[in-house]
């Protein structure tokens, strides 16, 4: 449905290929005539989303595109974090770049390789973006980008079906939680299932585990401090975090849900972890908002339908702080085109037409929930919108990639695998870069 | 993406004009050599023709190499100096040890599994009727790369819990015969023997065909004369075979040596360098690149320029004697 939407809105302007040739006074056109005629000019863009997610982009700013004149070259890797490192050491940088970490986007930064954003850049985040999210993109007082995508981590899928034939409820606080788990695990079930196999990335899944769970034992200023590193990786309250992340994840009763025993959720591929749900093998799986893009065909999503989710109980109800994560839209040119094309996607239009497109997160005010294209997205909007929420970045996005993309994902594999936690956030710690 | 050649015209010309002018520069160079005096002649001829090739080496290789040495003795973005502490890191950190290690095991294992499996079947299949089709079969995974037999064999691996249907090769061998099926790649230390068994795979056909054609090679007479004398088919392989084929057998296991130093494919496709089956060249990409630790990997890397030096200068003086 959101392909016809597009071609009906596009029509016209794919009928004449050139776009710079004065139908920029058609009506389509018109809500664009702010970011100026940037005719025959070329921005490129290079980011990890990939594949359909990508097509959508490409298909969401073409009318923009199309009615600046201007062309964006878009690119999508897997190998993201080590590739934007080798072409802009390479002097081969591309004009934007989606960071999906801010500590990436902080490193270069500090090498002096970004561009800081223009002033309307800067207005368009303050005015869309609550203090949380807009601070992620400043290093040391410059700020470099609005963020674009978001997404909501703390969340259990579960299927509402299933849920009602068996007469279970779902629960507020983590001691709840918890007892359900153990109520499932008594009727035959497996509770959870989980997969953290993500090729280069193996082992994320299993920290989003326990950045949510630090979030809520520590709280978000404990939490701050266990991202800076004020806080010891091994101290004796990350211990214990992580040991109430293992009470469910490395024990045999409660995992791993037609998969096998608790090592099989490191050879789990994650988009594969929660899908044992659709076939009543498990009842739980914490995964983020963008789940819902990976169950099988035909799954109904939503509050009555095959899959849903809900929010990840801490142990006091009144308080619901948010673990997620999202991407950053940094230039390394300023060019008035590049920096066009980050109002463009600075600004509600793009989220809003994104959405349109298929499923999408964004975290700025003015995005229209009623735009979602299914109720998860829906939900996750109005929590990130809701000025109440305490809201988290993803931790090991923020740390050193050395930790964060290195001993965090290995540590937390090796210890599905088998070692102790002590051992593993030790190693970790010893990992911490010095300078 | 069109192409639009009439668009590109420019750059074509461009093209053109640029092998042009690289001609009329060599031919000039060409002409001026020839006219120095015949005394300096061999000295100019010398310098010209061995400037460029000379200036690329140092470009390509020499720089870059001193560049990584620097580097190795700096911190993780390359601004400050840390003296040794990358080595350090290296022989001291538990998990780099491991993956020293590893890249030991691979290093002993590889050259000898490969050179023995290649002339334990180069042996067997020697003027038998199916010799050329036995040949053709051990040769064909030669012809997939690293990354292609790294992800047939994850399938071959593959693990589905009990009672399910399995679809790796080997634990429906294992279920078949009434056992459990094991996560193969997750249980160091043995997972590296598997991965090890994949590059066997890969390189046991190289290492027929080269042994296979020296084997060929053992004049008629000596093989006629051990015959006469009784020898039995083992002494035979042991007195003259072998001793006939040394070089080859060498030559397959220094290639194989450091062919295996720089193994990075298997590991990452495979494993990605979990569960303790990294080895030296995929720790120092993920150090370099992914954790921008640029110290640690540029150790690693001077490390692995080290330990490829000795096999290098062995090659090289095994071939001038050979040549004498």
């Amino acid at each position: 449905m959101g392909l016809a939407l597009l071609a009906t809105a596009c029509a016209s302007s794919e009928t004449k290929p050139s776009a710079g040739d004065g139908n920029g006074t058609s009506a389509e056109c018109a809500a664009f005539t702010k970011y100026g005629k940037h005719d025959g000019k070329t921005v490129s863009i290079y980011s990890p989303i990939r594949d359909t997610e990508a097509d959508l982009f490409e298909k969401a700013w073409k009318p923009f595109a199309e009615c600046t004149g201007m062309k964006i070259t878009y690119e999508g890797t897997g190998e993201f974090e080590a590739q934007i490192q080798v072409r802009a050491d390479g002097g081969n940088p591309p004009d934007i770049a989606f960071f999906p970490q801010p500590g990436l986007l902080e490193r270069f930064a500090r090498a002096g390789k970004l561009k800081p954003a223009s002033a309307e850049v800067k207005k368009l985040t303050d005015e869309g973006w609550s203090a949380d999210w807009a601070k992620y993109a400043t290093v040391d007082g410059t700020f470099y980008g609005a963020p674009l995508g978001a997404s909501v981590k703390s969340f259990v899928w579960y299927s509402p079906k299933m849920f009602t034939e068996k007469g279970w409820a779902v629960p507020k606080t983590w001691d709840e939680l918890m007892t359900l788990t153990n109520t499932i695990a008594g009727s035959g079930v497996k509770p959870w299932c989980a997969g953290i196999e993500s090729g280069d990335a193996t082992g994320w899944p299993a920290t989003d585990w326990v950045e949510d769970i630090l979030l809520r034992e520590l709280g978000p200023e404990g939490y701050d401090d266990w991202v800076s590193h004020k806080t010891a990786f091994n101290d004796p309250k990350v211990v214990a975090a992580v040991d109430k992340v293992g009470a469910i994840l490395k024990n045999e009763k409660f995992v791993n849900g037609g998969y096998g025993p608790v090592k099989s959720i490191a050879s789990t591929a994650f988009q594969e972890g929660g899908v044992p749900i659709t076939e009543g093998k498990c009842a739980l799986h914490r995964q983020a908002s963008f789940y819902a893009n990976f169950w099988p065909e035909g799954t109904k999503v939503a509050q009555d339908g095959d899959v849903f989710a809900f929010y990840l109980p801490g142990n006091d109800p009144a308080k619901k702080p948010v673990l997620g994560a999202g991407e950053f839209v940094a230039a390394f040119t300023d060019r008035p085109e590049v920096q066009a094309v980050q109002a463009y996607l600075a600004s509600a239009e793009f989220p809003n037409a994104r959405m349109k497109l298929g499923t999408y997160v964004s975290a700025r005010k003015g995005v229209d929930p009623a735009n979602a294209q299914n109720p998860i997205d829906k939900l996750s909007i109005e929590m990130l919108q809701d000025p109440s929420t305490i809201f988290r970045f993803d931790g090991s996005d923020l740390m050193p990639a050395a930790v964060g993309a290195g001993t965090f994902w290995k540590g937390m594999t090796d210890w599905i695998n088998g070692k102790d936690t002590k051992t593993i956030l030790d190693y970790i710690e010893a990992s911490w870069p010095k300078s | 993406m069109d192409f639009d050649f009439a668009g590109e015209l420019p750059k074509l010309v461009q093209l053109l004009t640029g092998i042009a002018a690289f001609l009329v520069v060599v031919a000039l160079i060409v002409l001026l050599v020839d006219s120095v005096p015949m005394r300096w002649r061999a000295w100019s001829h010398a310098t010209v023709l061995l400037t460029p090739a000379l200036a690329l080496l140092a470009i390509g290789l020499v720089i870059p190499a001193v560049r990584t040495t620097v580097l190795s003795f700096l911190d993780g973005d390359g601004r400050k100096w840390v003296g040794l502490d990358n080595y350090a890191w290296m022989f001291t950190q538990p998990d780099a040890l491991i993956v020293l290690r590893n890249t030991l095991i691979w290093v002993l294992l590889v050259p000898i599994l490969v050179t023995s499996v290649g002339l334990v079947y180069a042996v067997l299949v020697d003027r038998t009727r199916f010799e050329s089709i036995a040949k053709s079969l051990v040769f064909l995974p030669m012809a997939i790369s690293f990354v292609g037999a790294g992800i047939i064999w994850r399938f071959v691996y593959a693990y589905r819990s009990e009672g399910q249907e399995q679809i790796g090769l080997l634990n429906q061998i294992v279920v078949s015969l009434g056992g459990e099926p094991r996560q193969w790649l997750q249980e160091p230390p043995l997972n590296t023997l598997f991965l090890i068994v994949v590059m066997v795979w890969i390189q046991a056909g190289f290492a027929t065909v080269v042994l296979s054609a020296a084997i060929k090679g053992i004049p008629a007479e000596i093989i006629e004369a051990a015959r006469l004398d009784g020898a039995t088919p083992l002494q035979m392989f042991f007195r003259v075979t072998l001793p006939s084929i040394r070089s080859a057998v060498v030559v397959v296991m220094v290639t194989q040596s450091i062919g295996t130093l720089k193994l990075f494919d298997i590991v990452r496709t495979m494993t990605g360098g979990q569960f303790d089956t990294s080895v030296i060249a995929n720790e120092m990409y993920n150090q370099t690149f992914r954790y921008q630790e640029l110290g640690q990997g540029s150790a690693l890397a001077v490390f692995l320029f080290v330990l490829v030096t000795p096999i290098v200068i062995y090659q090289v003086r095994q071939r001038r004697e050979a040549v004498r």
